[in-house]
Order: C-alpha cells, then sequence, then structure tokens
C-alpha cells in the first residue's frame, strides 16, 4: 500500500512497486496480491521519462513496466478502502482481484509507505488510519481466521508506532524508525528531481535480491537489515505475538510462495463404456428455454438497503441559535446602553 | 469463547441372517440398543458420538438377496431393501460358513450404506469388526476434530492441521491443458466429453455437497518454472519431488479465474513436456518414479504430466498430432479430486474388502463422511462468527444494526440450533442443510459493508472535536447565565432588606 500522492512523494511509489517486483519474481501472482498506489506517477506531467517509475539512481531499473496490476488507483486508496480489504466488509459487486480471498492457511504480507507520525498514518494528505484501527481491523481477521500468519512492514516516519497496538496472535511487524526518528529517504536522482526511494527499502530490497525461491534465509536476518550506521533510523520489529521462532521462519514464507505438494499414489478405475451416457442427451431439449438475463448484483438487496448514512453535522440552525443566546445573554446581562462600546 | 457440544446420532441396523444368530445376545432379537461415546477435540468442543443401534433377523426378501454368489450383486439387491437415507447404515452379518464373502474377507463394504459382516460366533467377537465399520463408513473421532481444526483454543495451529478443501457453498474446477511446445506437439483434448462421462457423475454425487461449475482452457506456451534432469540410466527427463512446489506458481500467473463468483477455484492441469524433455518423469523421494506422473496441491489442485511417445521415425512431420487418452487423465483427476476432498482409502486390516465406487466416483458412505464433516464445520463456523459480531458490538457501542443484517442474524441462530438438533436425531440430509443456510446467514450478516467500525465515531472522538469549538463560547454564557441568577436573586432579597 503507498498511502501518498503528488510528485513529491515519488519515492513511496517507487518503494511500492519495487516490493511488488519482487514479491512477483518470488513467485507470488497477482491474484494474490493487492496493490494499492495512487498511480500518479508514471504519466505525471512532471516526469521527464513519461511510463516509467525507477527506483535506482542513473534509472537502472524501471519497476513499473508493463505488467503492473494495481487493484486500487488514484482515489481509491483511502483508510475505509483498505480496511474493507482487510476486514473482507467489501459490497457485493466488488471483483475478485479486489478483494483478500484469504483463509486460515494463508501467509500474509502487508507492506505500506507514506508519511506516518506517532500512532498514525496518513492517506493521501486528507485522512488517517490510527494504530487503534489497525490493531482492530487485524483483530477482526484474526476472528474470522482470514490468516495463519501476518507479517507487516511499514517504511514511514516514527513508524514502530503503528504496530505499538497489536493484539491479536501470529503477527510479525518490522518498521523502518523508532517513535520520535524520521525515516530517510536515499538518494536524489538529478535527472528525474526527486529522492527515488526511501533508506529501509533499499536496503531491504538489496536483501531480496538474494532471495530466492527455494532460499533457506530466515526472519532473523531481515531484522538484520538496515543497521542505524546506514539507515539514520534504527528499524524497529516485533515478535511476542508470533508463535514460531523467527529463527526458524522462512523469508519464501511471506515473500515467496512455496506450496505443499503431494505425490499423487491412488487412481479411481473408470469405466470406459457408459452405457448411461445416453440418458443425458435429453438435456438438449432444456435447452430450448427461452434465455434470461443472469443477475449479476444482488438487485433485492441493493433496492431495500437504506441510504447509507451521512456524516452528521449539526443543523444550520443550531449555530444561529446559539449565537443569539449568546448576544441576548449578553445585553441581559450588562444592558444595552452598553452595545456603543462594543461596536 | 463459544463452547460447542455436538451430538452425532447416527442409525445403525445390524441384521443377522439365518445361521449367524450368536449365542450371547442380552435380549431376543429384535432389540434396541445405544451406544455413546465421548469425543473431547478440545477445551470447549466436545463431541457424543451416539449409535442407534437395532438388533434383527433378515427379512424373507433379504435373505432371498443375501443368496448369491457375490457380495457385490448382495449389495446391489440389498440396496432397495433398506433404509438409505443419508447417514444411517446396516450391516449384514452371514454365517461363518458362507460363501458368500470370498476366503480370508471377513468384512465387505459396500458402495451405498451396507456391509457385509462374518458372524464370529459371539456378539462380543462381532463388536470390534463393527466398531472398526462404525469408524470407516461414518466418522471418526480424527475427521471431526479435523473438521474443527482451524478453531484453536489458544491460538496454535499444529503443522498438520487439516489442508482438505475448507467446506464452502460452491467450488470452480477448471481444466487447463498446458501446450508448452505448439510447434512439435498438435495435442488434441476431448474434453467435453469426457467432462459429460466421466466428471458430470461425480459432480451429480456430490451435488449435495456444494455447487460445481466446470470449465476447460488450453494454455501454450506455458512452461513449468523448473528445468528436469536429464537421467543417463532410463533416458528420460525426471522432476525429483523437492522441486514440485516451485513448479505450480509460473503457471498459476496465467491460469484464469471466473470474476464474478467468489467460490473457491480447484485447477487441474494437465502438461504436455515439450519434445526436448519428453519422457518426463516425476520421481517421489525415494527416486522411484511416480505411476500416476502427477501430483496435487491441497486447497490447489493437481498436475499429470502426460507423455507423447516418440515418433517412430525420425522424419516424422511436425508437428505430430497428439489425441489425450482421457480416461486415463480423468481416473488421475477423479483421484486428486478426491484427495483434495479428504477422501482417501485409509489402512485397512486385510480382511476388510472394500467395493470400488466405480463411474460415481465415490461411495454413498464417503459422502455421508464428507456431509459429517461438512455439517460440523459449519456450525462450528456459526458459532465463531456470531460469536465476534456480537464481540464487535460490545466493543464498539453505537453501532447501527440494520434491519436486515438483524434478520440474517436471527435466522442464522435458528438454523444452526435446528441443524444441531437434527444431528442429534439422526438426520443427516436436514442437518446438512440446515448448516448450509446458517454459514450463509451468518457470512452476509458477518460480512456486510455497514459494519465498518470506521463510519461510527466512538464517544471520545465526538468530544474531542465539539468540545474546542464550545468551550470557549460556553465561558462568557455560563459566567452571564450566573450573573443572572445572582442578580435575581438579589432582587428577592432586597424588597426583605427595605422593610
Amino acid at each position: 500500500v503507498c498511502t501518498s500522492r503528488f510528485w513529491f512523494n515519488y519515492r513511496h511509489v517507487a518503494n511500492t512497486l519495487s516490493v511488488y517486483r519482487s514479491v512477483k519474481r518470488l513467485g507470488i501472482p497477482d491474484s494474490h496480491i493487492v496493490l494499492m498506489l495512487a498511480d500518479d506517477m508514471a504519466c505525471n506531467p512532471r516526469n521527464p521519462k513519461p511510463a516509467t517509475v525507477f527506483s535506482h539512481k542513473n534509472m537502472e531499473l524501471n519497476v513499473y513496466g508493463d505488467d503492473v496490476e494495481v487493484d486500487y488507483r488514484s482515489y481509491e486508496v483511502t483508510v475505509e478502502n483498505f480496511l474493507r480489504v482487510l476486514t473482507g466488509r467489501i459490497p457485493p459487486s466488488t471483483p475478485r482481484s479486489k478483494r483478500l480471498l484469504s483463509d486460515d492457511r494463508s501467509n500474509i504480507l502487508i507492506y505500506m509507505t507514506g508519511h506516518g507520525g506517532n500512532g498514525f498514518l496518513k492517506f493521501q494528505d486528507s485522512e488517517e488510519i490510527t494504530n487503534v484501527e489497525l490493531a482492530d481491523a487485524f483483530e477482526q481477521m484474526w476472528q474470522k481466521r482470514r490468516y495463519n500468519e501476518l507479517l507487516f512492514i511499514i517504511d514511514t516516519c516514527q513508524g514502530a508506532s503503528m504496530y505499538e497496538r497489536f493484539y491479536s496472535p501470529n503477527i510479525m511487524a518490522l518498521a523502518s524508525s523508532q517513535v520520535g526518528e524520521d525515516s530517510l529517504s536515499h538518494q536524489p536522482d538529478l535527472g528525474i528531481g526527486v529522492h527515488l526511494m526511501d533508506r529501509y527499502t533499499f536496503y531491504v530490497l538489496e536483501f531480496l535480491e538474494e532471495i530466492h525461491p527455494s532460499s533457506q534465509t530466515n526472519m532473523n536476518d531481515l531484522f538484520q537489515v538496515c543497521p542505524k550506521s546506514l539507515c539514520v533510523s534504527t528499524p524497529g520489529h516485533r515478535t511476542d505475538l508470533f508463535q514460531r521462532d523467527p529463527q526458524s521462519v522462512l523469508i519464501t514464507d511471506f515473500f515467496g510462495s512455496v506450496r505443499k505438494v503431494e505425490i499423487t499414489t491412488e487412481t479411481i478405475s473408470l469405466d470406459h463404456d457408459v452405457t448411461g451416457f445416453e440418458s443425458k442427451l435429453p438435456k438438449d431439449e432444456l435447452a430450448t428455454e427461452p434465455l434470461k438475463y443472469a443477475e449479476q448484483l444482488p438487485v433485492a438487496q441493493i433496492i431495500h438497503q437504506k441510504p447509507k448514512q451521512k456524516d452528521w453535522h449539526p443543523p444550520g440552525g443550531f449555530i444561529l441559535g446559539l449565537w443569539a443566546l449568546i448576544i441576548m445573554v449578553f445585553f441581559k446581562t450588562y444592558g444595552i446602553k452598553h452595545m456603543k462600546h462594543v461596536f | 469463547a463459544a463452547s460447542a457440544q455436538f451430538q452425532l446420532a447416527v442409525p445403525l441396523a445390524v441384521v443377522f441372517a439365518p445361521g449367524s444368530v450368536p449365542g450371547d445376545l442380552p435380549r431376543p432379537l429384535p432389540f434396541r440398543d445405544v451406544q455413546e461415546m465421548e469425543i473431547a477435540v478440545n477445551l470447549r468442543t466436545s463431541i457424543t458420538s451416539r449409535y442407534e443401534l437395532l438388533y434383527r433377523r433378515t427379512t424373507a426378501q433379504e435373505e432371498a438377496a443375501l443368496d448369491v454368489a457375490t457380495p457385490r450383486e448382495a449389495d446391489a439387491a440389498l440396496r432397495p431393501l433398506q433404509d438409505t437415507s443419508l447417514g444411517s447404515l446396516t450391516v449384514y452379518v452371514v454365517p461363518e460358513t458362507s460363501s458368500i464373502l470370498p476366503q480370508g474377507i471377513n468384512v465387505y463394504v459396500g458402495k451405498h450404506r451396507s456391509a457385509l459382516v462374518r458372524a464370529g460366533g459371539t456378539l462380543a467377537a462381532l463388536r470390534p469388526r463393527l466398531r472398526q465399520l462404525q469408524q470407516v463408513m461414518s466418522f471418526t473421532a480424527s475427521s471431526i476434530a479435523a473438521a474443527l481444526s482451524d478453531r484453536p483454543p489458544d491460538g496454535r495451529l499444529g503443522p498438520d492441521a487439516r489442508r482438505h478443501l475448507k467446506s464452502s457453498l460452491g467450488y470452480e474446477i477448471t481444466f487447463s491443458l498446458l501446450n508448452p511446445d505448439p510447434k512439435s506437439h498438435l495435442v488434441e483434448w476431448d474434453i467435453e466429453d469426457a467432462v459429460n462421462r466421466y466428471v458430470q457423475p461425480v459432480l451429480d454425487k456430490l451435488s449435495l455437497v456444494a455447487n460445481f461449475s466446470v470449465d476447460s482452457q488450453i494454455l501454450y506456451y506455458a512452461v513449468l518454472g523448473v528445468t528436469p534432469r536429464f537421467d543417463k540410466e532410463s533416458s528420460s527427463f525426471l522432476l525429483s519431488a523437492h522441486s514440485l512446489p516451485h513448479v505450480i506458481n509460473p503457471v498459476e500467473a496465467r491460469l484464469g479465474s471466473s470474476a464474478a463468483s467468489l467460490y473457491p477455484v480447484l485447477n487441474f492441469l494437465l502438461y504436455v513436456p515439450e519434445r526436448s524433455h519428453s519422457p518426463l518423469y516425476i520421481q517421489d523421494k525415494d527416486g522411484a518414479p511416480v505411476r500416476t506422473n502427477a501430483f496435487h496441491s491441497p486447497r490447489w489442485g493437481g498436475i499429470m504430466v502426460y507423455n507423447v511417445e516418440a515418433p517412430a521415425s525420425p522424419q516424422a512431420s511436425l508437428p505430430l498430432r497428439v489425441g489425450v487418452d482421457m480416461v486415463r487423465v480423468m481416473e488421475v483427476f477423479l483421484a486428486q479430486l478426491r484427495l483434495l476432498f479428504g477422501l482417501s482409502r485409509e489402512e485397512l486390516p486385510p480382511e476388510f474388502l472394500v467395493e470400488s465406487p466405480g463411474n460415481e466416483g465415490l461411495a454413498d458412505w464417503e459422502l455421508d463422511r464428507l456431509l459429517w464433516a461438512h455439517t460440523v464445520e459449519n456450525i462450528a463456523t456459526v458459532s465463531t462468527t456470531l460469536t465476534s459480531l456480537a464481540q464487535l458490538l460490545d466493543k464498539i457501542g453505537n453501532i447501527v444494526i440494520k434491519d436486515d443484517v438483524a434478520s440474517e442474524v436471527y435466522q442464522a441462530v435458528a438454523s444452526a440450533q435446528s441443524a444441531m438438533a437434527k444431528l442429534a436425531t439422526g438426520h443427516l440430509h436436514s442437518a446438512f442443510q440446515a448448516s448450509k443456510e446458517a454459514v450463509t446467514s451468518s457470512e452476509r450478516a458477518f460480512f456486510d459493508p455497514s459494519l465498518l467500525h470506521l463510519l461510527y465515531f466512538p464517544d471520545d472522538q465526538k468530544f474531542a472535536i465539539y468540545i474546542p469549538l464550545f468551550l470557549p463560547m460556553a465561558v462568557p454564557i455560563l459566567l452571564s447565565l450566573a450573573k443572572i441568577v445572582r442578580e435575581a436573586r438579589q432582587r428577592t432579597k432586597e424588597p426583605t432588606k427595605m422593610d
């Protein structure tokens, strides 16, 4: 999830796309990735190289390319949509690619980047998600067994505050900086004119470049990435909610997708000459039924839904009445003759 | 923390053929007996299995049906004479000297809901065989515990927790033919015919469990992610067992799935290796080639490698036309389908003979096993879902529950209670239907889009927004009101003073 928009937040988009690329390289298909980006970099009028997003100085690696599947783009990246994806409380018309169809045996990796503060993360300059809301969303996921294990990585200023409030089991969290520290960006590119990546994600990616689908590297190595000498901020991690020892957790458990397979040793025996097959032919008669349009949406449910609750605003008359009360009391107390002193 | 007490009742009839009645019956035939056994799953869930046994003699029709040469004919003949409702079992006890069971076989399990057992002389000798039959044909402690394995009491999931398909209202099955080398092989498979002939009967039998939709596709230039090794001894290419997990992912990106449905997808892939990598065999852990040349992944599907014979003459024109032998392929795919659902042939003692279900794919009692597991799993899911929904409402007190969400919750509770009641009386079919309705309603209630806690401001946030707005305004008002009250009191006091 990249929670920033606008040109000067180029590095957040590059961060997210680089992690997306690594995860795809290690085997996770697009159908198992939900990518939320503001997606305003590649075609931004200020981009000197249109249709590209670079993650390295000297424009070595174009992480945008032609194989990026963005599920939530631009103004769809909101706190509400993010929480809907996590908890599964999505309107029924949402397509499969925008849903998190995980079950109790799924390991989930969540990577978030953007601007953050002590206990909150800013979404697109207009709203925030607090650490309490995030912890509650994870608890809702746990209650419905929507994950087996969850790895949460956050690269923002004061990122460690976001994982302080987690209380659901089987969550491991990594952050790029502690409370009170800022996460710094890595290097500006003079050709493009903005910073291309953040330090923590840059070193994480260097680490991931050495991982291949069958590697046995474990999480303890990931914790060592980006020490203070390189990163200036102190990365933090939290493993107390995790059942297994981080030493035994492979990187590919979260970043790659290694399936459990079993050799098929049984077969069933089928009868070649199936005489009962002829009885299927009468089904063709049913095809003469007039064709109907299949209902795509649950119309009955939508029609009977009450209109969406709008935010409560105090009625305008209330403010007027309040001011009228203030003025009345003022003049009752001090007398009308004082009016010339006031105005 | 919801606690659940399940009672699973199974009507079981033990029918004695003439000459097989044991000498140590506690009461004269016919009589009823009840066997209850407690299965403790974890601290909060317990299952009581209750076998309602009816011991009786055979009727004249049943005797005539048993008077045949093979147990299979007896099974077919007995079928119209017995109770065939889902979940019930009938065991026919034949005399020790009966020739209907082959030599060395003491128990025959038919493909419907009945079994033939050779009498052991006494009831005490018969009991162990009966108990084992009960375990095989209905449910075991482990199969029910596995169905509940996603509700660990303390958050710990064992490594061998159940990996069978979770109970769902529907499944999508996709058959894909992967041809990485279309220049050399022109592969044709008559999938529609094969599906109608072999797959549809199995799905019809399973239609009680869920809705199935089948589609198929052909993918060209789709390669496996792993390069197979060439083995000089057998002059073939080998895929070792530990490279198999990496085969699936590169292919999965190319497999599509229906955008509209949210049902779990089962992929069955048939891979025809390139001419340069033919023949390709899969090796198991010991290095021996796998007979089926196929492997499967739990909750995902299966892959089978179909080798094309090299052409007789090296000058044969490319591409070679390849007609796929769908029977061989479907035998493997349907076996994988059974395994994905958890219907595997367990190890049985050699005196047991289990009838093969043939083209139907699974025996009636295997369907029952699936239904028992799914019903219990559904009810457990409903109780967890509704409990967590109640906890959410406790936490955020001012969530508004819409009328339709409330009615779904009531319906879920009513259906779940009805399902538990029906389980306790042995009506498996209606129990399963009720549990399906309960799950549908509870999922609809839990995942209703209006329950996002973000939409409901907690009270402290409301205070935090409005107090800085109104408090400074309120200070002069309150002070003035105090002054008014003081003046009014002075005025009423003054007349008394003046006097």
